[in-house]
């Protein structure tokens, strides 16, 4: 190759005009991290198809007739006054104990459970970041007092306050999202002043004070952005656990009110009847079991797609996972790509269950 | 970058400033941080006096080092001219006007005057952010500019600083270290300061990349007309980039004057032992030289040495050193702007490493 040939082919490369290349953010590479996460795409899929079946729900009801409510008397009991199984009369999931239509009453209980779910969640992420981050990053006298608070809130009998609210008002859906969301801010609250504390003692923080920003901006442009991975990882672990609070005041008697139907009351319905009517049983606990579930399986794939090198509890499971995901090369790609170099995000504990 | 050797940025001094030439004037400065103790009640016990009574001026268009060791308060004094933390005493004079514990509100106009530059590349840029936010933040705080006019600013800084403009939307973690400090440099360089503090800005960057920074400050400042307070442990990085150099020890001033007096002819037992223990270049010159060797360790800043804070470990130190402390004054022989606090300064041609020997015997 001549000298001449090089110097072209340096100039050429000189030349070039380079790009604008984007640098993936943070969200980006845990998206792309999380497409190869089959369990996580499973537990999307199994949310996605709860919502659109809790949304459709009074489609369903329209083309079986039935709607949630109506009692069928004449079909949806048998002459001994017991619920009908799965299958007869074009029940498809049988019948409850006064000739409801079963899986009507499922779809809608979806509805609230979901919708319970994520306002709730929603309505206590706010605020619990709001509030934790005010009392991380003001200190003094405020956090004392807004920690101390949390405290309060964490130690305090949930059962007994939704027990007196409901004495005192009759319940509804608007004391139910209240009560979940004020027994839920308070954990997420101390996780994100936890962070917060650590997080505002960082260089960058004071780079941002010396240029004369103040503390809402600080605390809003430079640390909340830190935080949202934990958020998003805790929040979508405290849908579950408010889909569950939900089922267990309606269970207890506390929650949506009849006729509204609610996993909750419908399980508590199927106490007295278990025995004659398995399915009144099975298909509410299968729809509470496999909505929590999958909620939790995607907050772990997310909390993993954010942190690729948390290692599984299971070391066995995690070893099989890697050894079938490494032949892929775009998996590999993505393992290799700029992941190591971002700074882990803190890894959560679990949320207590209230 | 085409010249990669660092180039001597320092220019003559005047030798009397005028009063309109100094940009900062520090005075009588103290900054002691308060020690509670356990329990409930968390009263103070005590006070780490991280700077007590500080005085010094940094001049229009030039350069102050502050050099010291470790946990001597060089960086505790940065923050309290920067306004990042409040001031125990003393006052901050920045043309002519005080701005000492202003109030966010008041200080604001002055934060554009007054930029800072970070040791840690790595910490003092927010991981989550793009480097065009960053760089950006400065017009964003002071509502400067916005939108297409602070893309525009923000990639012609960039181009300033020696970075790629067209990498405004990558992430701090896609740079090297380097980089990383030219784009603090650009974020401090944005709202067209006239005073940069530069709180150790190439300690952590290896030496290559520390003469390109440095030359990068150095362009900066004969463009824009900046002055620095650089702030830096490496007596040949201060010597290099500094007109005038201070010396501090425990939080007090030792030594300070023009770079050469203090260098060439260092009256400060301190300095002098600084400036025997830095590493020369030059092996024959290495061989050559004598070590002051200091006994002890440097002593809490909560209970300092009364007198001279430097007397337990002071190879000349008398009876008078620890009862009776040395004030900053002109020794005689030496120039009106060379200040040293000693009672018994360094004389030209006395060996110290002698005087160290002997007490080691």
């Amino acid at each position: 190759m001549s000298l001449s040939s090089l110097e072209f082919q340096a100039a050429s490369a000189e030349s070039a005009p380079e790009q604008a290349i984007e640098g993936r953010s943070q969200w980006q590479l845990t998206w792309r991290r999380l497409l190869h996460d089959k369990v996580a795409i499973a537990s999307i899929v199994v949310i996605l198809v709860m919502v659109i079946l809790a949304i459709t729900a009074p489609l369903f009801a329209s083309l079986t007739g039935h709607a949630p409510d109506q009692a069928f008397t004449n079909t949806g009991t048998t002459s001994t006054g017991a619920p009908v199984g799965p299958g007869t009369h074009g029940f498809l999931l049988g019948t409850d104990y006064i000739g409801r239509d079963l899986f009507i009453r499922i779809l809608y209980g979806a509805r609230i459970s979901l919708f319970v779910g994520i306002v709730t969640t929603a309505i206590a992420t706010l605020a619990g970041v709001s509030i934790g981050l005010i009392a991380g990053y003001f200190g003094g006298w405020v956090d004392t007092v807004l920690a101390r608070f949390i405290d309060t809130v964490l130690a305090f009998p949930y059962i007994v306050l939704a027990l007196a609210l409901a004495a005192i008002f009759s319940p509804s859906l608007t004391i139910v999202i209240g009560v979940i969301s004020f027994f839920s801010w308070a954990g997420i609250s101390r996780i994100v002043r936890g962070q917060t504390l650590s997080l505002k003692e960082k260089e960058y923080i004071e780079a941002a004070r010396s240029l004369g920003a103040g503390p809402w901006r600080i605390m809003f442009i430079d640390i909340l952005p830190n935080l949202l991975g934990p958020v998003l990882v805790l929040a979508t672990l405290y849908i579950p656990i408010a889909v569950i609070f939900e089922a267990t005041l309606s269970f207890l008697g506390i929650g949506i009110p009849e006729p509204t139907p609610s996993w909750g009351s419908i399980l508590a319905e199927a106490q007295n009847y278990y025995t004659v009517a398995w399915w009144y049983v099975v298909f509410p606990s299968v729809a509470l079991l496999v909505t929590t579930l999958a909620f939790n399986l995607l907050g772990d794939g997310i909390r993993d797609a954010m942190d690729p090198r948390t290692e599984r509890i299971f070391a066995a499971g995690s070893q099989r996972r890697r050894s079938r995901r490494r032949p892929s090369v775009v998996s590999a790609f993505s393992a290799a790509g700029p992941s190591a170099e971002f700074p882990d995000p803190p890894r959560q504990p679990m949320p207590p269950t209230p | 970058m085409s010249d990669t050797l660092p180039r001597d940025a320092a220019r003559p001094v005047p030798p009397e400033a005028a009063e309109d030439d100094v940009l900062v004037r520090v005075d009588k400065l103290v900054k002691h941080f308060p020690v509670r103790g356990g329990g409930l009640i968390r009263r103070t016990v005590g006070q780490v006096q991280a700077v007590d009574g500080v005085s010094l001026v940094v001049r229009r268009g030039q350069t102050l080092g502050l050099v010291g060791e470790t946990g001597c308060g060089k960086s505790t004094l940065a923050r309290c001219i920067a306004g990042l933390i409040p001031v125990t005493s003393g006052t901050v004079t920045f043309e002519g006007r005080n701005i000492t514990n202003l109030s966010r509100r008041a200080m604001q106009p002055f934060r554009r005057e007054i930029q800072m530059i970070f040791q840690d590349p790595y910490g003092s840029l927010n991981p989550r952010r793009r480097v065009g936010a960053i760089i950006g933040d400065p017009f964003a705080v002071h509502k400067t500019a916005k939108g297409a006019a602070r893309k525009k600013a923000v990639q012609e800084l960039m181009e300033r600083v020696g970075l790629n403009p067209e990498h405004f939307n990558r992430f701090p973690a896609e740079f090297s270290g380097g980089q990383r400090q030219r784009i603090g440099v650009a974020r401090a360089l944005a709202l067209r300061p006239k005073l940069i503090i530069c709180d150790e800005p190439v300690s952590a960057l290896d030496v290559s990349i520390q003469a390109q920074v440095l030359n990068l400050l150095a362009d900066l400042q004969s463009d824009f007309g900046l002055s620095y307070l650089f702030i830096a442990h490496d007596l040949e990085v201060v010597r290099h980039v500094s007109n005038d150099v201070t010396v501090m020890y425990l939080g007090r001033v030792a030594e300070s004057g023009p770079k050469d007096q203090v260098y060439e002819t260092s009256r400060h037992p301190y300095t002098a032992a600084l400036l025997s223990a830095a590493p020369a270049a030059d092996p024959d010159a290495a061989a050559e030289r004598r070590r002051i060797i200091l006994t002890g360790d440097v002593p809490s800043p909560i209970n300092p040495p009364d007198g001279c804070r430097f007397h337990p470990r002071c190879p000349k130190a008398q009876e008078l050193c620890g009862q009776q402390e040395p004030v900053l004054e002109v020794k005689p022989g030496d120039p009106a702007t060379h200040l040293t606090a000693c009672h018994f300064p360094v004389q030209a041609g006395e060996s110290l490493a002698r005087v160290a020997g002997r007490d080691r015997r």
